[in-house]
């Protein structure tokens, strides 16, 4: 039920999003048609934020009240945050290609984005390197907590950094203004809308595994 | 007065209610409920996997239950962590020793850790019982596997402990050892709690007042040590068995 | 009071059996010390270059020996189950934390004293300036707040080893980048003035990731 409404209101708003991306937002003066890729650079970034957002509250909730559905929702959360992350890395690469002419840089956004890619990746690897479930989801909890805690710092040493200082490009020369405002806010609600039943769905297939597992070891005996 | 208060109206040293523990899906203890009265010898016996060194695991606050409670001397575990830890001892699978320190260095760290008063009088006494008083600047990594039992059962007494967990404290040990580990048993725990998990019948029959038998994950049979003999206790165990594998 | 005297006795613990063997310090400086000579060889750079890349390849050297002394913190604790004895200790879960982190704390900053004096001879640069020793020691407070507790998670984890360097090294990002930055600046002989944000940030990495590993560590060894 909830998942089809919210399958429904994505879709709906991810064409809205599309069609005003490639059809009625004008094309930036300075950057040319390239530009338009913020319109998913932007609501993916944030997406990917918000997703880790969610993992380090659903950590300590879950090290605090020990019921394994906050584990799901963090691992979920996280799961998603690194897919969108790595969607992040493949939009910025494909901008700095043509506005840098390369297709890497260490640029402080481009890094820090990549050091929170690697963060995520040994959440990763830590769960897959524990068996045990409690266990797995006590210290997926720590490391999303301590990693959260880390990234602004992370982003602040990267910025002060004196090896970061290629030329940023600016995104939104001259600020964001009328219909590339409303075509920017438009593609963040889809994405958020997106985020939303991307956890829905992910949740019950860990739900349904859960169940699964407990009936297998049901049968065993 | 209060602790008084408590003890007198549950005299029990250990109890546990309806405890479970489970390692992800599988639940190696399914609803325990235990009860050993102050002073007493309980035997846990079980065959391997029953549950036996989750039990005692459990009990030593080293593990938290799933669920259920751990009460000791009226107290529950789970909110009076460091006060109920400080009044057990146990002598696990492992030694729980240092094998770069010397005997003395080991005790010595663990009477810190527990707040002993008198450290060193009580080291060297603790030393003189277990027999390795002339070993006492000797590295513990040296010590035969006797020795070493010896060693861990001097840090688990080290601090008054009135309650006693000892899991499978025979493992590995000749009849030398044995003896000697009883000995030192009977010496010092002559006012204690002690909870043992064993396999051996006759040990058990021979020093415990009640014998309990946990077989996957429950306990399925209590009964007081001086209604039994050890033919019986075997042919209980086997009927018990066998109608659990059925 | 009596958290710090059992503080105190898990970090002498640690300190009489590591004196005792040497196993870690004389692996660690060893290992410190190729790294620094692998160094050069790899650059093979003339010396004004070199001086420009010295700082990275100390703490190159440093975060790199800094693992492997970490990966070593909680193996005693498991060889004879001695992390449950501690356990069943009447101690706060927290007193284990302080008292390993502060035992790995000497082994390091042993390690890194050495180091730096190898260091300066072979790469004839003055490396005991007050400026540095700051940085170092600030950063290896840091190293060390987030390792003990990644060690403590690694050596409950399948892979052991492995997973130390994984998680340990992009959280210390910040640290590296602070004190390579500060350390290059120092050998361009600017002083506390020019450094002061980077010992700010490192400050604040090793207030932050202290309290948050104190908080989070009794639930890395619980069982």
């Amino acid at each position: 039920m909830k998942p089809k409404i919210l399958l429904l209101v994505s879709s709906l708003l991810i064409l809205a999003s599309l069609a005003m991306v490639f059809v009625f937002v004008p094309t930036e003066a300075n950057q040319g048609v390239i530009q338009r890729i913020f319109y998913f650079h932007v609501p993916v970034a944030w997406v990917a934020f918000f997703a880790f957002f969610v993992t380090f509250v659903a950590g300590i909730v879950y090290l605090v009240k020990r019921n394994p559905l906050w584990d799901m929702m963090a691992c979920v959360s996280a799961e998603i945050g690194l897919v969108f992350t790595t969607l992040v890395l493949i939009t910025g690469s494909i901008w700095g290609r043509s506005f840098w002419g390369i297709w890497w840089t260490w640029d402080a956004r481009l890094t820090s984005s990549l050091v929170l890619w690697l963060i995520y990746i040994a959440y990763f690897i830590i769960r897959a390197y524990i068996s045990e479930e409690e266990r797995k989801a006590r210290f997926a909890a720590v490391v999303g907590i301590i990693g959260f805690v880390d990234v602004p710092i992370v982003a602040l040493a990267i910025q002060l950094a004196p090896t970061a200082q290629h030329p940023n490009g600016e995104i939104f020369h001259g600020g964001v203004k009328g219909l590339m405002l409303v075509t920017l806010l438009l593609s963040i609600a889809a994405f958020t809308a997106l985020y939303l039943l991307f956890m829905v769905v992910g949740i019950s297939i860990k739900k349904d595994e859960r169940e699964l597992a407990g009936i297998k070891e049901a049968m065993k005996e | 007065m209060s602790s008084d208060a408590v003890s007198n109206i549950t005299p029990l040293a250990v109890e546990t209610r309806s405890l479970v523990k489970a390692f992800g899906n599988s639940k190696v203890l399914r609803g325990v409920d235990l009860c050993a009265p102050t002073g007493t010898t309980l035997a846990i016996l079980g065959a391997n996997g029953a549950g036996k060194t989750t039990l005692i695991k459990l009990l030593s606050g080293i593990m938290c239950p799933s669920s259920g409670q751990v009460i000791i001397t009226g107290l529950e575990l789970k909110d009076n962590a460091r006060k109920v830890r400080s009044l057990l001892g146990l002598v696990a699978h492992q030694s729980y020793l240092y094998g770069n320190l010397t005997a003395w260095e080991n005790l010595d760290f663990y009477a810190r850790m527990y707040g002993v008063e008198k450290r060193e009088t009580r080291i060297s006494d603790m030393l003189k019982l277990v027999g390795l008083e002339v070993h006492r600047h000797s590295r513990f990594s040296t010590f035969s596997r006797g020795m070493q039992q010896r060693m861990a059962l001097a840090r688990a007494l080290l601090h008054h402990p009135s309650i006693l967990l000892l899991d499978e404290p025979e493992t590995g040990l000749d009849q030398q050892g044995l003896g000697a580990i009883w000995d030192i048993l009977r010496y010092e725990g002559a006012n204690r709690t002690i909870i043992f998990a064993s396999h051996s019948f006759e040990r058990a029959l021979s020093v415990c007042d009640n014998i309990a038998i946990l077989g996957r994950g429950r306990i399925v049979y209590h009964e007081q040590a001086c209604n039994l003999n050890l033919a019986g206790l075997q042919q209980k165990y086997a009927e018990l068995t066998q109608v659990v594998k059925s | 009071m009596k958290f710090w005297t059992h503080v105190a006795a898990i970090a002498w613990k640690d300190i009489l059996s590591e004196l005792r063997t040497r196993e870690i310090i004389t692996s660690v400086l060893v290992f410190a010390v190729l790294i620094l000579v692998i160094f050069n060889f790899t650059f093979n750079a003339d010396s004004s270059l070199m001086r420009q890349i010295a700082p990275g390849i100390l703490w190159v050297a440093f975060v790199f020996s800094g693992v492997l002394a970490l990966n070593r913190a909680f193996i005693p604790e498991k060889e004879e189950g001695c992390l449950d004895g501690l356990m069943c200790c009447p101690v706060e879960r927290e007193a284990i934390y302080v008292g390993k982190a502060l035992g790995s704390l000497f082994f390091m900053l042993l390690v890194e004293v050495v180091v730096l004096s190898v260091f300066a001879l072979l790469f004839n640069i003055a490396a005991f300036q007050p400026e540095i020793i700051v940085v170092t020691l600030l950063a290896t407070i840091g190293f060390v707040a987030v390792g003990t507790l990644f060690s403590a998670m690694a050596i409950n984890t399948r892979a052991r080893e492995m997973v130390l360097p994984i998680l340990f090294l992009p959280i210390i990002t910040p640290v590296i980048i602070a004190a390579v930055s500060a350390v290059t600046l120092v050998l361009d002989a600017k002083s506390w003035g020019d450094i002061f944000s980077w010992l700010v940030m490192l400050i604040a990495f090793d207030v932050i990731f202290t309290v948050v590993s104190f908080m989070v560590f009794p639930y890395i060894i619980e069982e």
